[in-house]
């Protein structure tokens, strides 16, 4: 067990070297650092005081040493754009995100796991064959549409929702939250359902396979034989032994939420970091860039490591064989 | 296999499909045939574009401001024009511009798709056929790079290739520049797939003839195991293009994508979100079905492949 978590530590470790290495290599190679930072009235003295101070002059893997030193502080210096530290900006822009995605995950696990169940009870019947249908057209309909469809019914035609935007926010402290004001927590429902919508239809359709597959045990007809009522067999049987894969995919879909509520920020004009990352990708803010992958690889890295060591609590055979095999 | 595409004459060719089981199975499945028709009616649209559409969108000479938020099938207040879709802000006919957009997004839906599936394809070969520190060094690449959504890659890729066109050619750029950044973020499915089935390839006696033969490992790779590990590859085709169309639209939307010189479906739903309070909903209507119906039918005919081609599922 120890020896297992300690190699899926290094691993992920190994993955955000590689990715801090991309990330700056971003910082070093893709346009000139000195030009970004100095206007057009400078001199060759400037240039050489910069570089130095930079740290520039210095060989490829110190300078990856320092970036990294300075990443792990949270330091990842200053956005081209709107000359501050890369990192009050996305502090001051993490509330937001991480709020919706709280909320659209919360959504997306609740529903479903609990249409997949019900699908799953239920085999055949008109319920479950509209929900299986409008989930196929909820799996290729991209996120943007939703949103914008969601726009349009219920805050241009019906007029009972915003369209932008995230409410009156009360402070505390560092954070800002939308869910002390009616205004906020209005807000909140359309993102979070045009976030949540896709990863909602993944879990469904996953409950529901894992949940059929798990119904034809012979276990579970043993169950069944022995006159257990059909809630003991379906909730304390059947659904307890479909959650290890369901488990995986929701911790994944977890750190894809993250990833995706760009697209939905950008729809809803939401002030979070997705909103703040294609800012930074459209004006080349290089730092905001390299900086917003850093965090989220820390975040994904991180969820699947998590997801990883979750198994061995679920799953005790597992348990068994790993530490056995090795 | 009968869908090996190793024709001996030129007619057997046709015979050897028609009489195929992937024929047959097409022919008993009415989603499969309602959306190959669908997917080749829009392809021949997009194809044929400049000959259909009843005008071009980016001549500016035929455009008229006044004939601009038209609505559709109705005639406009001053010109008296009619429309078919209606018309957006600038006077441009809706129903040309998706077909000039559908263009786009299918050239860089198929361009990305066809890209990934060469780089994928020869990765994988390359790492199930030699082995070694070279397969470690591609399968642990794509580990990493799949820890991260591919639209959040194809986005990084975008971005950093941005920064390094000088500032004249980033329009012009825009399209490639997308193609490799989608098509960059998509290859890692096509080498997992190529990577397992040549592994096991790799030990059938044919392999071995080959190399006893004194073939060299190229050509191994390319004329004995590459026809037959293709069937996964065409299923992970055809899903990667609904996913490449989505990714390019999205991509477009935010406005990380295609100019606004070469709209592409993505880019005319973002047009039309700016007229969706104004109540012109027919700018960003039209475009958007026709990016639905569009990945909504390549997606069902990659489903229906998957499960034609895959004898377990029968």
């Amino acid at each position: 067990m120890l020896a297992f978590i300690i190699r899926r530590v290094g691993q992920s470790l190994f993955v955000l070297l590689i990715v801090g290495l991309v990330a700056f290599s971003m910082f070093r190679f893709v346009g000139d650092p000195i030009d970004n930072m100095l206007g057009q009235e400078r001199t060759a003295e400037d240039i050489d005081r910069l570089r130095t101070q930079l740290g520039l002059d210095q060989p490829f893997v110190v300078q990856y040493y320092k970036f990294l030193e300075g990443a792990v502080q949270g330091n990842f210096g200053i956005s081209y754009r709107q000359g501050r530290p890369v990192i009050d900006i996305l502090l001051e822009r993490a509330p937001a995100t991480l709020e919706l995605a709280a909320v659209s995950g919360f959504f997306a696990i609740v529903f479903g796991v609990a249409l997949g169940v019900v699908t799953a009870i239920r085999r055949k019947g008109v319920l479950t064959n509209t929900i299986m249908s409008v989930s196929l057209v909820g799996v290729s309909l991209p996120t943007f549409l939703v949103g914008v469809l969601l726009i349009y019914l219920f805050s241009v035609e019906l007029g009972w929702l915003p369209s932008f935007g995230r409410g009156d926010t009360v402070s505390l402290g560092a954070w800002t939250s939308g869910f002390f004001t009616e205004s906020g927590l209005k807000a909140l429902i359309l993102p979070s359902i045009t976030l949540g919508l896709y990863q909602m239809t993944l879990i469904m359709r996953l409950v529901r396979s894992e949940m059929l597959e798990v119904l034809r045990q012979d276990y579970i007809r043993f169950a069944r034989a022995r006159g257990l009522r059909d809630r003991a067999v379906n909730f304390q049987h059947a659904l307890k032994n479909t959650l290890v894969p369901v488990v995986t995919v929701i911790g994944l879909q977890l750190g894809s939420i993250i990833a995706f509520a760009i697209i939905t920020e950008t729809v809803f004009q939401w002030p979070g970091a997705g909103l703040l990352f294609i800012n930074a990708i459209q004006f080349v803010d290089i730092p905001v860039m390299a900086a917003y992958l850093m965090m989220i690889s820390v975040m994904f890295v991180g969820i699947n490591l998590l997801v990883d060591i979750l198994y061995f609590f679920i799953d005790p055979r597992l348990r068994i064989e790993r530490s056995g095999g090795h | 296999m009968a869908e090996a595409p190793l024709p001996v004459k030129p007619e057997s060719r046709w015979r050897q499909t028609a009489q195929s089981d992937l024929f047959y199975a097409f022919k008993q499945s009415p989603v499969a045939m309602v959306s190959a028709a669908v997917v080749l009616g829009l392809v021949l649209a997009a194809v044929f574009a400049p000959l259909i559409a009843p005008t071009n969108p980016f001549d500016p000479a035929t455009l008229n401001l006044m004939n601009g938020f038209t609505p559709p099938m109705e005639p406009n207040a001053f010109t008296a024009q009619t429309f078919m879709l209606g018309t957006d802000d600038q006077g441009r006919d809706v129903f040309s511009t998706i077909l000039y957009g559908m263009r786009t997004s299918l050239f860089v839906g198929v361009a990305a798709v066809l890209f990934a599936m060469v780089l994928g394809v020869t990765l994988g070969l390359i790492a199930g056929y030699t082995g070694g520190w070279l397969e470690t060094t591609i399968m642990r690449t794509a580990d990493v790079q799949l820890t991260f959504p591919s639209i959040l890659v194809a986005m990084l890729i975008f971005g950093v290739a941005k920064g390094v066109t000088p500032l004249e050619y980033r329009d012009q750029m825009a399209i490639w520049v997308l193609i490799l950044a989608i098509g960059l973020s998509d290859w890692v499915q096509f080498a997992r797939v190529v990577r397992g089935a040549t592994l096991v390839e790799k030990n059938k006696e044919y392999v071995q003839a080959a190399r006893l033969i004194g073939r060299n490992p190229g050509a191994i790779m390319w004329r004995h195991i590459l026809p037959n590990v293709m069937s996964p590859v065409l299923v992970i085709a055809t899903i990667s293009l609904a996913l490449a169309i989505i990714a390019e639209a999205t991509l477009s939307f935010l406005g990380v994508g295609a100019p606004p010189t070469q709209p592409s479906l993505g880019t005319l739903i973002r047009i039309g979100q700016g007229f969706l309070f104004s109540g012109e909903w027919w700018i960003l209507l039209f475009p958007a079905v026709t990016l639905l119906v569009l990945a909504l039918s390549v997606n069902l005919l990659g489903d229906w492949l998957r499960e034609a081609l895959n004898p377990r599922l029968r």
